[in-house]
């Protein structure tokens, strides 16, 4: 197993209060395999990778609890000199906005290549013939030339691409691509996410998609985990999702997805908003939101239900969602 | 570089893709090619070829290009001018002013412009041509040191509370603070009235002591919000250690404002102190000052304004020009405005 995180924990204590951002959250990442993180803003994806990462702000925030475990070493017991090492080398991450996520005052080889010079002690005459490799590896026209030009001069596609050379500089072992297209539009986003996949493939890394993005997922997910308000909801291998969520958010989001056979038809929304991560509701979390709760639902926080083997929902009525 | 290979220049990027089958990877990667070629073309007409054959050649790093940008702003070239101008004759006042600035002729105070003598004489019968070109070298002096300390002692205080945030940034907000609630002109009057020493130093040490919270704050500020930036947080996800992050992602983010500020301080610096000379507890005769002439002018300015007007013009073109240095150098250091 590349990455095992255990019942993690992670509170953000604000001026109003402990706001419970990821609430006992569990998932699993093999090598060559993509997880796609769904949900809400505010559903605790984010820092859940932030907390992988060891790029959470602390304070306000602060994990109290769980296990990450990466490549059987347990992440949060590392002191940060440790965690530094790894980050990079062996895990990096993408970010939604390329342009702000890139330093603007050096130019793209000198940053993709700051990988080199840092984690491997290269020269820098190395490390910008690296950067050029890179560049070239992530399909941007004319490297050579553009190694020396700064973020601004590219398009946002070309953005990305370098975030995406940069993450994967040192080949690491687990990518975590946090809204990697919300930034772009339609057309270049299929194109980033199809070098992504590829580059995934081809050097057998682990991914973790984060997305609210339900049509990104498809094509390249292994398997899906969908959020709420700090929790898993449900996880299952990505067709099976499509074909018959088994929990009500689940197939509240599919169904809030436009297709073109409505044309002209109403689209559908999940009634209300995502809870304030000061007040959640007790029971199930999504319980004011869910057409079909019952008392049970108010009163205790559903375990995740195993629907197949490898299946879960956090739902009491799964099995009736998913036959309904 | 060594590769005689010009004429199609995105062959490499294309040629690594293995599957041309793939209809969706061909177009998508055709589609981005089209993109990148406008983008590219409009480029390469400025360097003119690949390899640095013009001085445009290549963009290497945020300062060479700056200094691209400068070259070609009249504003920097002039003020530049004037600032590298006045930086020789405070070095080698002689060069322009054969005489002695402190050699008088009572019997010629006041007197106007004559041969030899193009300002006129100042009330105690001395050269104000002589006396305003010796000015300039306690007015640079006073200047480049005063800001020199600023803005070490304000950026490196206000850059690592900034960075580090907490306590210490509370504590220095708080000195800070009652450094701002002291009136320069009253803290000047009060603190270097007891001062004896007719050297520049005390003056220099005064406005350092006053002026590093101004820099201190933005410096501090600057670095906060260069902080936050997302690329920051990229560089810790990509490894980068706190020094690391300091000096290369955030110091050349936040130094910007901190050099427009200094160097716009530096003006001000003069003109403070020719107000603290004015007033008598500047700089004392018989150091040579224009801020001891305007003073010891201003009583004649009915009479004989030449002695005011040289000194007061030599002043305000000194301040000017560093204003505008500063200005040019702000527009030079920012990379969006490329």
């Amino acid at each position: 197993m590349l990455l095992e995180v255990r019942d993690l924990h992670v509170e953000f204590r604000t001026r109003d209060g402990i706001a419970n951002a990821v609430n006992g959250v569990s998932y699993t990442v093999d090598e060559g395999e993509t997880l796609a993180v769904l949900g809400e803003s505010g559903s605790g994806k984010s820092v859940t990778a932030q907390a992988i990462m060891g790029i959470l702000d602390i304070p306000p925030g602060k994990i109290t609890g769980g296990e990450i475990l990466f490549q059987g070493t347990d992440l949060l017991k590392l002191k940060e000199d440790g965690r530094r090492k790894i980050r990079g080398a062996k895990m990096a991450m993408i970010f939604q906005d390329a342009l702000s996520s890139l330093n603007p005052v050096l130019s793209v080889g000198a940053q993709i290549g700051e990988l080199f010079t840092v984690h491997k002690g290269m020269s820098r005459k190395d490390a910008k013939a690296k950067a050029v490799e890179l560049m070239d590896r992530v399909r941007i026209p004319a490297a050579k030339e553009r190694v020396g030009q700064y973020p601004h001069q590219f398009s946002g596609g070309m953005r990305q691409r370098i975030m995406i050379a940069m993450a994967l500089a040192l080949e690491p072992d687990l990518i975590i691509a946090d809204e990697p297209t919300t930034a772009l539009d339609v057309t270049v986003q299929a194109q980033v996410m199809e070098l992504l996949a590829e580059l995934q493939r081809e050097l057998r890394m682990g991914l973790i998609l984060i997305t609210h993005d339900l049509g990104v997922v498809a094509d390249v997910a292994d398997k899906i985990a969908v959020m709420y308000a700090g929790r898993i909801v449900e996880t299952a291998p990505v067709h099976e999702i499509y074909k018959a969520p088994a929990h009500p958010y689940t197939k509240g989001l599919l169904e809030s997805i436009p297709r073109l056979d409505q044309k002209g038809q109403e689209l559908y929304a999940i009634k209300g908003l995502p809870p304030n991560l000061m007040h959640i509701p007790p029971g199930c979390a999504f319980n004011p939101r869910c057409p079909m709760a019952q008392d049970v639902c108010r009163a205790d926080v559903p375990p995740l239900f195993e629907v197949s083997p490898t299946r879960r929902s956090a739902c009491y009525f799964w099995k009736e969602t998913l036959d309904g | 570089m060594p590769e005689p290979e010009p004429p199609e220049p995105y062959s490499s990027g294309g040629g690594r893709v293995p599957d041309d089958g793939g209809a969706i990877a061909a177009t998508g990667a055709g589609g981005a090619m089209d993109l990148a070629t406008s983008e590219g073309t409009t480029l390469e007409k400025t360097p003119g070829g690949p390899e640095g054959t013009g001085p445009a050649g290549r963009p290497r790093s945020l300062w060479s290009d700056a200094w691209r940008d400068l070259r070609r702003n009249p504003i920097f070239i002039i003020s530049g001018l004037v600032i590298v101008f006045l930086v020789i004759i405070s070095i080698w006042p002689s060069l322009i002013a054969s005489g002695n600035p402190l050699s008088c002729d009572l019997a010629k105070a006041q007197e106007g412009s004559q041969p030899g003598h193009p300002f006129g004489f100042n009330g105690q019968g001395c050269d104000v041509y002589t006396r305003t070109v010796y000015g300039a070298r306690t007015s640079v002096t006073v200047g480049v040191c005063a800001t020199v300390g600023v803005a070490l002692l304000g950026s490196v205080l206000g850059g690592l509370a900034g960075f580090f945030g907490g306590v210490w940034d509370a504590i220095l907000s708080r000195i800070t603070d009652v450094f701002f609630a002291i009136p320069v002109v009253l803290g000047g009057l009060v603190l270097l009235s007891v001062v004896t020493s007719s050297t520049v130093w005390p003056v220099i040490g005064f406005m350092v002591l006053l002026g590093w919270p101004q820099l201190s704050r933005i410096a501090r500020g600057s670095v906060i919000t260069a902080k936050q930036n997302d690329y920051v947080q990229a560089a810790r996800a990509l490894g980068a250690s706190n020094s690391r992050m300091m000096l290369r992602h955030i110091l050349p983010n936040a130094i910007a404002p901190v050099i427009v500020v200094a160097t716009i301080a530096l003006g001000t610096y003069i003109s403070l102190e020719a107000t603290l000379s004015y007033l008598g507890v500047g700089l004392k005769p018989p150091t040579v000052s224009w801020g001891i002439d305007i003073s010891s002018a201003s009583q004649y300015i009915r009479n004989a304004p030449h002695m005011l007007l040289w000194p007061a013009g030599a002043l305000a073109i000194t301040v000017l020009a560093f204003i505008m240095l500063g200005d040019a150098v702000r527009d030079a250091l920012d990379p969006k405005l490329r």
